[in-house]
């Protein structure tokens, strides 16, 4: 099983416990714990869903601080277009890539040059009688993460290409080594990520050993600084070199449009995901060629680390996209370079029990455990159901004194029991 | 070893809740560490007989029992019965009503889809009294 680092932390003088997060999460992955909000770790998908529902902003995202521009000569920004769909009077892209060198990063590669491609190569692969359909994208590292542990049979069905960030970083470290001279690893591509799944597929990256990209920075850092840093920009530098086909990708069904599928689903938010996951595990879906699913509502616009409102975004990124002018994409990178290393694999963390025996002796226990809950599902154990109390109980990271239902029938009896003695008492007394 | 046994009962003419015996089915058998394909298998066949039994039976019962070598669901209904089970089995052939066709049931796909999915399959029918259908899946 790998060692996954995931990139959702927790601020525990912020936690309240309230079991909010443990409410939301899609993987039940979350528990309170001594007051606390811990994550089971093996099941974490890194959606980023307890990062938007905690009212008391515990939860934080992990990503790179800026001023981690400083560990190399020469950095790239490969900024996600999520990024141009937060500023409202954008109107010129430029504006908001010379920003970016303004402020520290010494060149731009667009990663949406990079999705043109994927879009392009899954386009072609559609038309390939002997692939596996429908195909479903592998861009969201979320979605891939909970189809590698929740739904094994779909595995085969995922685009088995590099996700546009990885591929942006190769390309732009090649480039820059090629510009520069500079041996690469003194060069850092730095991704401008909109959530931080982006941040854990750097550290335990999807299809290859090491990822190219060597930090991750937030949206919600930058935002502040472009914002002052665009308002100087009095010349911008021609850095555009995708077209809206690849900027559409920030958008739910952006991708989809970028295939060029005629029959396609495209869902976004993660209860919507795993609806679609399970009607495609059952079959039940049919005259579909290609499946884009986003983790977060509203595409990458809706992640966990923007700082606009991802309807308000898509507005914003639609008016955008009307002002792009023609540019050519970017010239001499090897489209050789395109596909995944090491294909992805099942991690059965969900499982009771690696044994089916002990598996369906601990289910037993389970059921047996469910019938005494009074299935409100009420979380004050900490847990976000009774049924995951009866799993956490069987597994030995909880007892029954947790549920508050049980407690109260216990202090009924004792109470129940009092006036007798105190009768007994009395009467011995006399 | 106790065998794991589920029951559900599948009630009259709504397509919305049909399937929800498979689905569970299927999210313990998952739980359990079974195999993809056998998790697989046992859901369609379930989803195909839990859907004959809407169509066809005005629902009825399902008891699966679960061991670590086997998977055996039994669908038991009250329904009309089947007049000719070698018919039935054919793929294409259906009694469905043209409303059932119109929700995109009954294309005679079902129990030629169960004997496919499964490694064994034993119907017994009553004209009149009810159909009971028994399929096994051997996980090795």
């Amino acid at each position: 099983m790998s060692k996954i680092v995931h990139s959702v932390t927790l601020d525990s003088s912020l936690c309240k416990g309230c079991t909010s997060c443990v409410k939301h999460c899609p993987t039940e992955a979350i528990r309170v714990r001594d007051k606390k909000a811990v994550i089971i770790k093996e099941r974490c998908v890194d959606c980023g869903n307890c990062i938007r529902i905690c009212p008391h902003h515990a939860k934080k995202g992990v990503v790179d601080p800026f001023s981690i521009l400083s560990n190399w000569e020469y950095t790239v920004a490969l900024p996600a277009p999520t990024l141009y769909a937060q500023f409202k009077d954008l109107l010129d892209r430029n504006v908001l890539l010379t920003a970016l060198k303004h402020i520290g990063f010494d060149d731009v590669f667009e990663v949406s040059a990079a999705a043109e491609i994927i879009s392009a190569a899954t386009s072609t692969d559609l038309t390939f009688k002997d692939m596996p359909k429908p195909l479903i994208s592998s861009a969201c590292p979320a979605v891939v993460r909970i189809i590698r542990v929740r739904f094994p049979s779909l595995i085969p069905h995922l685009v088995t290409y590099r996700s546009p960030m990885e591929l942006a970083a190769r390309w732009a470290g090649r480039l820059a080594v090629k510009k520069t001279g500079l041996p690469r690893e003194k060069i850092g591509c730095i991704f401008i990520s909109p959530c931080p799944a982006k941040s854990t597929s750097r550290r335990t990256p999807i299809g290859t050993h090491v990822s190219a990209v060597d930090g991750v920075v937030s949206i919600a850092e930058l935002y502040p600084r472009l914002h002052v840093a665009m308002k100087q920009v009095d010349k911008p530098e021609q850095l555009a070199h995708s077209s809206t086909i690849g900027v559409n990708w920030a958008l739910s069904g952006g991708e989809s449009q970028a295939t060029a599928s005629q029959n396609h689903i495209c869902a976004d938010g993660m209860d919507n995901v795993i609806r679609i996951l399970e009607a495609l595990e059952d079959d039940k879906i049919s005259n579909v060629d290609f499946v884009e699913l986003n983790a977060c509502v509203g595409g990458c616009v809706g992640g966990a680390l923007t700082v606009e409102n991802p309807f308000i975004a898509r507005t914003q990124m639609e008016r955008l996209m009307k002002q792009f002018a023609p540019v050519l994409p970017p010239q001499d990178i090897p489209l050789d370079d395109l596909s995944w290393d090491d294909p992805v694999e099942f991690e059965p963390v969900m499982q009771l029990d690696s044994n089916i025996v002990n598996a369906m002796d601990k289910l037993s226990r389970i059921k047996e455990l469910e019938e005494h809950f009074n299935g409100m599902d009420c979380g004050a154990c900490g847990a976000p159901s009774c049924r995951a109390l009866a799993e956490d109980i069987v597994g030995g990271f909880a007892s029954e004194d947790q549920c508050i239902f049980l407690i109260r029938e216990k202090l009924q009896k004792l109470l129940d029991q009092m006036p007798k003695e105190k009768a007994s008492e009395e009467e011995n007394a006399k | 070893m106790q065998p794991l046994t589920l029951n559900f009962r599948v009630t009259t003419d709504d397509f919305s809740l049909a399937g929800q015996a498979s689905s569970a089915v299927k999210h313990t058998l998952k739980d359990l560490g079974f195999a993809t394909d056998i998790v697989r298998r046992t859901a369609i066949a379930m989803y195909e007989a839990e859907i004959n039994m809407v169509i066809h039976a005005n629902g009825g019962n399902i008891t699966v029992t679960i061991t670590p070598e086997e998977i055996c669901a039994v669908f038991a209904d009250i329904g009309p019965g089947i007049p000719d089970i070698p018919l039935a089995m054919q793929e294409g052939y259906s009694t469905a009503t043209e409303d059932v066709r119109d929700l995109g049931f009954g294309a005679g796909m079902g129990l030629p889809n169960i004997k496919k999915f499964t490694d064994e399959l034993d119907i017994q029918t009553k004209l009149g009294v009810g159909t009971t259908v028994t399929m096994r899946i051997f996980v090795k």
